[in-house]
């Protein structure tokens, strides 16, 4: 019995999470966005505007459900709870600390990847539930958008996976820090298993991952429907996109699916290519600040702030880039990223079998 | 020419070139993200309120340039041209600001007076009282064409602006010091005068006829 309880608990606590996560991102988003812009953002609710995010939220809540007269109301209601779900569900198999992950599971990333693959279904259920031209447009260059750049994204995760040896992310992290295991060398040279720190993280461990992670990168900006990939939203040319038709909570948990989004593939590359969990401080000497900084309160912390910096910099992205058009977005795609990302799979193999084996 | 020809095409051959074009996209996305990304720090400090009179206006180039409206303000000029404002005293009653008004936004109703009221202080015999001197702020397009034809000028245009109103109504601006009883008596006195006059006149008139015949 105590058993289903963690289960129920662990989800409630993920849910918190990622809505207490939105809210913070909303006003940090409105904030950066105007200091970039030189203006001040949000200054009237709350101690420096601090309480915006909340008061958006309550106007929300209180908002009426409106489903237009010719949609698919099936469809157009199930729509966001499809979105919000298949990102949440992610959320279960990333690993937080040393020993604390929701969801142990042995194909982790793989799981991960494949369920977040279902958003696409439900931003094309919404664009076509809600049975309009601009919602439809949207969905459907999402569905290409996101279809596309999964392909350089798994590719860059999977020369990962080839120098890590594993899909379990837990593993993953483990292998990048003081606690592996086994052997780790910088750049393939230097073996680093007791000094850890940056230096032992996947994108030292293999310097071309460094290429890898950024692939990586511009294609999780491109899966959440960021700018400059937000061509999905471009509010200039299709109002809002796909979720032009929702209204009050059900424009909130779209909304709440694209800022957890945010944080989740931001997580995944932290995990992935930075470490994880694992503190960038390395041990000098007799100085142990690795051993010091590893541990299950340090783990989550270290990934809070590995993660929320990548939130940071695809916000600072957002704000500085102009959106791609559709034929640019394709061809950067398919002729720039995907070939660059073969290219890190082959030398993954070669440093695999060159520099690993010993 | 044919040399510089040549360089052009290898100039396009290398700029078609993939790995160029890579390249030039890193630089120019380090370019944008660095200029952002001084603004963001540069965003620590606010840029002061400065009137436009202020030697050092132009001299701040960084910081917020955000002013908390209601809260603070920017300095406008002592002479500013933005709400109008009628000095009672001064005013003749002669509607040519209502005339000339492009969106007919004042509205005057005059009484004759039956003898001179009083002097504006640039010395004009008042003649006519203001039963109704409305100004709809609402209409107002600040164009300022009643300052200049005013003959005592005593509709101006003053420093204060922004006076937003919860009712429509509420910015219709009432200058005229009259009431509605005093109006009335006015109305009275001078409907009064022009019956005595036009019995006058009868009476003149009464008088000449037999002459003529």
């Amino acid at each position: 019995m105590s058993f289903f309880l963690t289960y129920v608990l662990v989800a409630t606590a993920l849910f918190a999470f990622t809505a207490v996560f939105t809210l913070f991102a909303l006003y940090s988003e409105r904030k950066i966005s105007a200091f970039i812009q030189d203006r001040l953002g949000p200054m009237e609710v709350g101690k420096y505007g601090s309480l915006q995010a909340f008061a958006d939220i309550l106007k929300m809540l209180q908002k009426e459900f409106i489903v237009p007269t010719a949609a698919d109301r099936i469809l157009f209601i199930l729509a966001p709870t499809v979105i919000f779900v298949s990102v949440y569900l992610g959320f279960a198999a990333l690993p937080w600390a040393p020993g604390l992950i929701p969801a142990s599971l042995n194909l982790g990333i793989f799981y991960i990847f494949a369920i977040l693959s279902v958003e696409t279904l439900g931003i094309l259920m919404a664009g076509w539930g809600s049975n309009n031209k601009y919602a439809l447009l949207g969905s459907m260059r999402s569905v290409a958008q996101m279809v596309s750049y999964e392909i350089p994204a798994g590719i860059a995760i999977i020369s990962v996976v080839m120098i890590s040896q594993s899909l379990n992310l837990q593993e993953i992290s483990i292998k990048q820090g003081i606690l592996s295991p086994d052997s780790m060398k910088f750049l393939g040279l230097w073996d680093v298993k007791s000094v850890g720190g940056f230096l032992s993280w996947n994108i030292f461990q293999a310097p071309h991952l460094i290429i890898a992670y950024l692939i990586y990168f511009i294609a999780s900006l491109a899966e959440c429907n960021r700018a400059p990939f937000d061509i999905p939203e471009a509010e200039s040319e299709l109002v809002a996109g796909f979720h032009v038709e929702y209204s009050g909570l059900r424009f909130a948990f779209v909304f709440l699916a694209e800022y957890s989004m945010m944080f989740l593939v931001g997580m995944i590359g932290v995990v992935l290519f930075l470490g994880g969990w694992n503190s960038p401080l390395p041990n000098i000497g007799s100085f142990k600040m690795a051993t010091m900084t590893t541990g299950l309160g340090w783990g989550i912390f270290w990934v809070f702030v590995k993660t929320l910096s990548v939130v940071a910099v695809q916000i600072w992205i957002r704000w500085t880039l102009p959106r791609l058009r559709v034929d640019q977005l394709m061809s950067f795609c398919w002729k720039v990223l995907t070939p660059l990302a073969f290219l890190c799979m082959l030398i993954s193999g070669i440093w695999q079998l060159t520099m690993m084996q010993n | 020419m044919a040399v510089n020809h040549d360089a052009e095409l290898i100039k396009l051959k290398v700029n078609s070139n993939m790995l160029f074009k890579v390249i030039n996209a890193f630089k120019t996305v380090t370019k944008g993200l660095s200029l952002t990304l001084r603004h963001f720090f540069a965003a620590k400090e606010s840029r002061t309120v400065r009137s436009i009179n202020d030697p050092e206006y132009f001299s701040q180039d960084t910081g917020i340039t955000t002013i908390q409206y209601p809260h603070s303000k920017l300095p406008v000029p002592d002479v500013g041209r933005y709400q109008l404002h009628v000095e009672m005293d001064d005013c003749i009653v002669c509607d040519l600001c209502a005339k000339i008004c492009p969106v007919d936004c004042i509205e005057i109703e005059s009484i004759k007076a039956t003898e001179a009221i009083g002097k504006t202080s640039d010395g004009t015999t008042k003649r006519l009282y203001a039963a109704k001197f409305d100004i709809d702020m609402a209409k107002c397009m600040y164009c300022g064409l009643c300052t200049v034809v005013c003959p005592t000028e005593c509709i101006i245009m003053t420093d204060t602006y922004d006076r937003s109103m919860p009712d429509l109504t509420q910015m219709i601006y009432k200058f005229s010091d009259m009431t509605a009883e005093e109006a009335e008596e006015k109305r009275i006195a001078l409907d009064k005068l022009n019956a005595e006059r036009l019995a006058a006149k009868q009476a003149a008139a009464q008088q000449n006829l037999p002459k003529q015949s």
